[in-house]
């Protein structure tokens, strides 16, 4: 579904989107404050988006930016949700029970980005050692084994 | 080895008496895990009462290093994503730099990257059907399959040079273009001389009593929870989801053919198994499709810089892989490398469920729920 169809029929179910949403290269934004992020991705879970399909961090500097996509498999679209996160206190309420399928994604965040997920059933280490200290995704984080590499043309 | 805190809580009964109960440690390198993975079962005589999977060993650090690569100098990590499909990394990648710098892809490209792309499929499922043999003791099985996945690293071979990372898939179109005629000819050779050994395999495996009564009924997946856990590719489809991104939300030129999803009914690991099977009957008529329309012309376009720099902004794309739907995530700050890039890998979203799938089942079974989702771990940990 074209993202112009997708936002006019969410906006026909639920009118306080609008000043929230955005349409961007054929892609549906919605932007909301981390508090109402969980408030939000139930009531788009209740408007059929019932896969959750990702959620990442990117470090915008002077603070965290979350993604989540989710995914509709009976509309065939997909939705963006994005909040900001400060660096010192980050976190956010978790998906999980909402979505099964939101725990790895978020322990993932948990530890690349260190994130803290509220309310999440399991939040511990996945992909770097259990007693590993920092965030190694932040930008901020300092290896001595990262080498930088020349442009080569 | 230590448990990790959380791992070692000892369960108990209702009426507060401890759980009889044995927890086995399994891997990380072992090898039914298909890779390295561990998995903690505790287990009540041979029934699993819980299982955790531990994940991470072959954690490489990979969205850290694109950030440190310019965007050319990212393909061959994309090849070391998932091993048995690279193909697919490559194309996802190369997908995302594509939107994100607006390049436009020559026809032939797309088309030889459907083409080789539903190679791969076929070489990905028959590790995948081969090794579900194997891990239910007919090792017969993984022969006849790698007879298939073999025929398609050779024409790979012949195509690009490599067998396992191609790095084939490339900004603005493909690396080569067919190296003669005669290729062209082999891959429809090859069509025609798979279509009988799939036949073969799912008489021998299949159609077998012995397999019915080890899959049939055994880590059943209803569809409502495979949607709920994020599974996606043919362990979605298994359980009776017809959801095919190819189909629903085609990519590249995926609307120009009529393909069958191929749909389960049970979702247990039988079904996993034959419906990746039969997607091979349909990677198989693609092909053809494809070569069929495809034209003479340029494989790669014009004027792609060796030093790419996207406008700031952020893409996603997805497409359908071997696993479900792969996707990569890259946003840029106008440079020339990438300020981040993530991969939304399905074997990683598809392995979070096999856990909570495995209760109730015996330790031997264990094997076949975690082997039916088609792991590969160098796309779960990165």
């Amino acid at each position: 579904m074209k993202a112009e169809e997708l936002s006019s029929r969410l906006l026909g179910y639920w009118p306080e989107l609008s000043d929230l949403c955005s349409i961007e290269k054929n892609r549906m934004l919605i932007k909301v404050r981390s508090e109402t992020v969980h408030a939000t991705i139930s009531k788009l879970k209740e408007l059929g988006f019932n896969q959750f399909e990702m959620v990442t961090a990117v470090d915008r500097g002077a603070d965290l930016e979350i993604i989540y996509v989710l995914h509709s498999i009976p509309m065939k679209a997909s939705v963006w949700v994005r909040t900001h996160v400060p660096r010192d206190a980050a976190e956010v309420a978790s998906m999980a029970d909402l979505y099964t399928g939101a725990d790895w994604p978020e322990r993932e965040v948990y530890d690349l980005f260190g994130i803290d997920f509220i309310d999440h059933p399991d939040m511990r280490r996945i992909m770097m050692p259990f007693d590993f200290v920092g965030a190694p995704l932040r930008k901020d984080y300092v290896d001595e084994n990262i080498i930088p590499r020349p442009d080569y043309i | 080895m230590p448990l990790e805190p959380g791992a070692s809580t000892v369960p108990v009964n209702e009426d507060g008496s401890a759980v009889r109960e044995t927890v086995v440690n399994l891997g990380p390198s072992h090898p039914s895990t298909h890779g390295v993975c561990r998995v903690i079962a505790h287990l009540d005589g041979e029934i699993v009462t819980r299982a955790e999977l531990v994940i991470g060993y072959l954690h490489r650090g990979i969205e850290k290093m694109a950030e440190h690569r310019t965007y050319l100098q990212i393909m061959p990590l994309t090849d070391r994503l998932d091993y048995v499909g690279s193909m697919y990394a490559n194309w996802a990648y190369c997908q995302a730099v594509e939107d994100l710098a607006g390049i436009v892809v020559p026809e032939r490209a797309e088309y030889l990257r459907i083409i080789t792309c539903e190679l791969q499929r076929i070489a990905s499922h028959m590790m995948s059907v081969g090794s579900t043999g194997n891990d239910a003791g007919a090792t017969t099985l993984f022969v006849y399959a790698f007879w298939v996945r073999e025929q398609v690293l050779t024409l790979f071979e012949r195509l690009c040079g490599s067998r396992l990372t191609y790095n084939y898939v490339r900004p603005g179109g493909v690396s080569f273009d067919t190296p003669d005629d005669a290729w062209i000819d082999e891959v429809r050779a090859f069509c025609k001389a798979a279509l009988p050994r799939f036949n073969e395999i799912d008489r021998l495996f299949f159609g077998n009593v012995i397999t019915k009564g080890r899959t049939k009924g055994v880590g059943v997946l209803s569809a409502e929870d495979a949607i709920n856990a994020s599974v996606t590719g043919p362990s979605l489809r298994a359980s009776g989801v017809d959801f095919d991104l190819r189909r629903d939300e085609p990519y590249s030129l995926y609307d120009r053919f009529s393909f069958n999803v191929v749909v389960g009914e049970n979702g247990d690991v039988f079904d996993r198994a034959r419906c990746r099977l039969l997607e091979c009957y349909e990677s198989v008529r693609l092909i053809q499709l494809a070569l069929d329309q495809m034209e003479p012309g340029r494989v790669k376009a014009e004027a792609v810089s060796r030093l790419i720099a996207p406008p700031v902004g952020e893409t996603y794309k997805t497409l359908e892989s071997a696993r479900g739907t792969l996707g990569v995530f890259l946003a840029s700050d106008g440079g020339v490398r990438p300020w981040r890039m993530k991969v939304r890998s399905p074997a990683f979203s598809n392995l979070g469920i096999v856990g909570p799938l495995c209760k109730g089942y015996t330790i031997s079974d264990l094997i076949m729920i975690l082997g039916s989702f088609d792991p590969v771990f160098g796309e779960v940990d990165r």
